[in-house]
């Protein structure tokens, strides 16, 4: 089912919460909805969902005008971040729920089965008879998610689904989430503000901040162009340097790159830390290390330049550096966005 | 901690073997002479004239009328509390409104009223010189000084008991079973039966004992608005008072005595109910029927 928002807006009490976003997901598409708290991507997904009505604009499912919709009438599962299980339900009573309730009579031995089949597409065989308070918290999303998909929702939503999760957990959820996807090609939207989530599992990003939409695009179009320092900043660290701009080329400190067709003027200059590298000799930006930490995969160098500014950059784990080394922090890659 | 020291030091800090004894024993002693002792006497001074002086007081047709009145009572003003505090509840919790604050403090305000205050303001409005005194009069409906008033003024006592046990427990639950309810395709008589209702079940049934308990044994508000008409507006707490007055002290303790079966009842129930889990905000992991919110949890 294809979903369009038209020129949405919600507003509560004084609060702008999402304002005019307009927004196509291709059907089967597996969207993510990213941004810091306060962005409005919750409050999307419920008017999606028929949870909230827009004050404005219009959301089409497919041909039909959904806005006016009921949630009770609209067809979509929603996958709540606290699960929002029945906990007076056992697991397979909770996924029956929806079948039971809704307007669509179903046989009982139907619904049996059904019950069965989703279990078991939720890796929960053998689990019907347990509690949700005597199941893990994956495996309560999980039930949320069989819940949801028992009443063959035209789309799927999902706010925050891994947010109250441990690490190990939502690796292993996100992979899976993605597997049932291609397997059921229904059309997702999920809720995130952990960038790496949205960019691992969706197929397509749509980055907000104040109730807008920023930029949206495939993980490739958002990390490899950033169309604004809030994009670049979001998505992961970012060290910022003051830069300006003459004859198509930013200096920083000590460092340049070349930046066609921007006009002279100053400017800011965003690199990630893997785009940052350390050398005992110049040319580059002067700079002292302040410390080193270690992590698994390597080492994150925390320097001071001498204009003052603050850098992180990471290194191989063998390079020996340590506090109070001084040299230059060199320039791989950067971007540069006018102030 | 399995290796114990020998000499013996206070498991916890504050918890010195003297400072506890001493403090439960107070605690305990003035539990007994506060609370026991009395209850106590009521069982001994019922019976001190006899057994036989005992039944004729309890068959005697005003105590049994006065029995009667008090259930039925009763039976009329717990339902009808119950279903305001639902509603207040489900107001108070489940909807954002302007004036939210302020009914929650309507809603507690016979607790911090005394029920005295609480007769007298009904007899200024309905009574004869009061504001529909005059006009319910002329259509011969009486209040004040007759079994409507009498259920009346319990009712303002006890309004906020079953409210009071459900809004703490509904706001941790918050929207979220209701929303998913109807996203599922539940009506809302539905949601309200199989997901609100098992939800909230033990602390309301915790509300309506301790909402009877009260209404049962109301003195203050009722005997204003009663006129303590012997075998036709008395309760039973009116009852037991006339006796005293009239120096039958058996006879008094006597009817007393059926409160305190009351009272017994009522505690039985309450702590059955308190094992379900009732009158707290968030149960214990073992009992699946009350987890407010299961994320806060890591199992």
């Amino acid at each position: 089912m294809k979903i369009r928002l038209e020129n949405v807006v919600k507003t509560f009490e004084t609060f702008r919460a999402v304002r005019d976003v307009s927004l196509e997901i291709e059907s089967g598409e597996l969207v993510a909805l990213l941004g810091p708290s306060g962005s409005g991507k919750t409050t999307i997904l419920r008017m999606v969902a028929g949870l909230e009505y827009a004050d404005g604009g219009h959301i089409y499912f497919g041909d039909q005008d959904a806005t006016d919709i009921p949630v009770r009438d609209r067809g979509v599962g929603f996958v709540f971040q606290h699960y929002a299980l029945f906990p007076h339900m056992t697991v397979a009573e909770n996924i029956a729920f929806g079948m039971k309730v809704s307007r669509v009579k179903r046989e009982k031995a139907a619904i049996e089965v059904r019950v069965t089949d989703l279990l078991r597409l939720v890796r929960l065989e053998g689990l019907g008879d347990r509690f949700p308070a005597q199941i893990s918290g994956g495996q309560r999303q999980r039930v949320a998610l069989a819940r949801a998909l028992s009443v063959d929702p035209k789309v799927l939503l999902l706010d925050e689904p891994f947010g109250a999760l441990d690490a190990n957990v939502r690796h292993d959820l996100r992979r899976w989430l993605r597997e049932i996807h291609r397997e059921l090609g229904i059309t997702t939207i999920f809720v995130t503000h952990d960038q790496e989530e949205a960019l691992d599992l969706a197929d397509r990003v749509v980055i907000l901040k104040d109730g807008h939409i920023i930029q949206q695009g495939t993980a490739e179009d958002v990390c490899r162009n950033p169309q604004s320092a809030f994009v670049m900043k979001f998505l992961g660290d970012a060290n910022v340097l003051a830069a300006e701009v003459r004859d198509g080329r930013a200096y920083a400190s000590g460092a340049a790159i070349d930046v066609f067709g921007m006009a002279d003027g100053k400017a800011e200059l965003y690199a990630r830390p893997a785009d940052l590298d350390w050398s005992a000799q110049g040319p580059g930006i002067p700079a002292s290390i302040t410390r080193v930490l270690d992590r698994p995969d390597g080492r994150r160098v925390l320097a001071t330049a001498e204009t003052g500014e603050q850098l992180e950059f990471d290194v191989e784990p063998e390079r020996g550096l340590k506090a109070g080394d001084g040299g230059f922090v060199t320039l791989r890659r950067a971007k540069v966005f006018a102030l | 901690m399995s290796a114990t020291p020998k000499r013996r030091k206070p498991p916890r800090v504050g918890d010195g073997p003297l400072f506890r004894r001493l403090l439960i024993g107070i605690v305990l002693v003035i539990g007994a002479i506060l609370i026991l002792a009395p209850l106590l006497i009521i069982g001994v001074e019922a019976f001190s004239k006899g057994w036989a002086v005992y039944r004729d007081t309890i068959i005697h047709p005003d105590t049994l009328h006065a029995i009667g009145l008090t259930v039925f009572a009763a039976l009329v003003a717990v339902p009808v509390n119950t279903a305001f505090g639902v509603a207040a509840a489900w107001s108070i919790t489940k909807f954002d409104f302007r004036g939210r604050r302020l009914l929650l403090v309507v809603i507690e305000i016979p607790f911090s009223v005394s029920p005295i205050v609480a007769g007298v303001a009904y007899l200024f409005v309905y009574g004869l010189q009061g504001i529909f005194g005059p006009t319910l009069d002329e259509y011969g409906i009486k209040i004040l000084f007759a079994i409507p008033g009498i259920i009346l003024a319990s009712m303002f006592v006890t309004a906020p008991f079953v409210a009071r046990e459900l809004i703490p427990l509904m706001q941790a639950q918050g929207r979220d079973l209701e929303e998913a309810a109807t996203s599922l395709g539940a009506s809302g008589w539905r949601t309200f039966f199989s997901v609100t209702l098992p939800n909230i079940k033990w602390a309301l049934l915790y509300g309506v004992v301790l909402c009877n308990a009260r209404v049962m044994g109301e003195f203050g508000a009722v005997s204003i608005v009663s006129g303590n008409i012997r075998g036709q507006t008395n309760t039973l707490p009116l009852h037991i008072e006339l006796l005293y007055h009239d120096y039958q002290a058996a006879g008094a303790f006597a009817a007393s005595s059926i409160l305190a079966l009351i009272a017994v009842f009522t505690i039985i129930a309450k702590v059955a109910l308190e094992r379900q889990g009732a009158g707290r905000v968030r149960s214990s992991a073992t009992r699946p029927a009350l987890v407010a919110n299961p994320a806060e949890k890591t199992s």
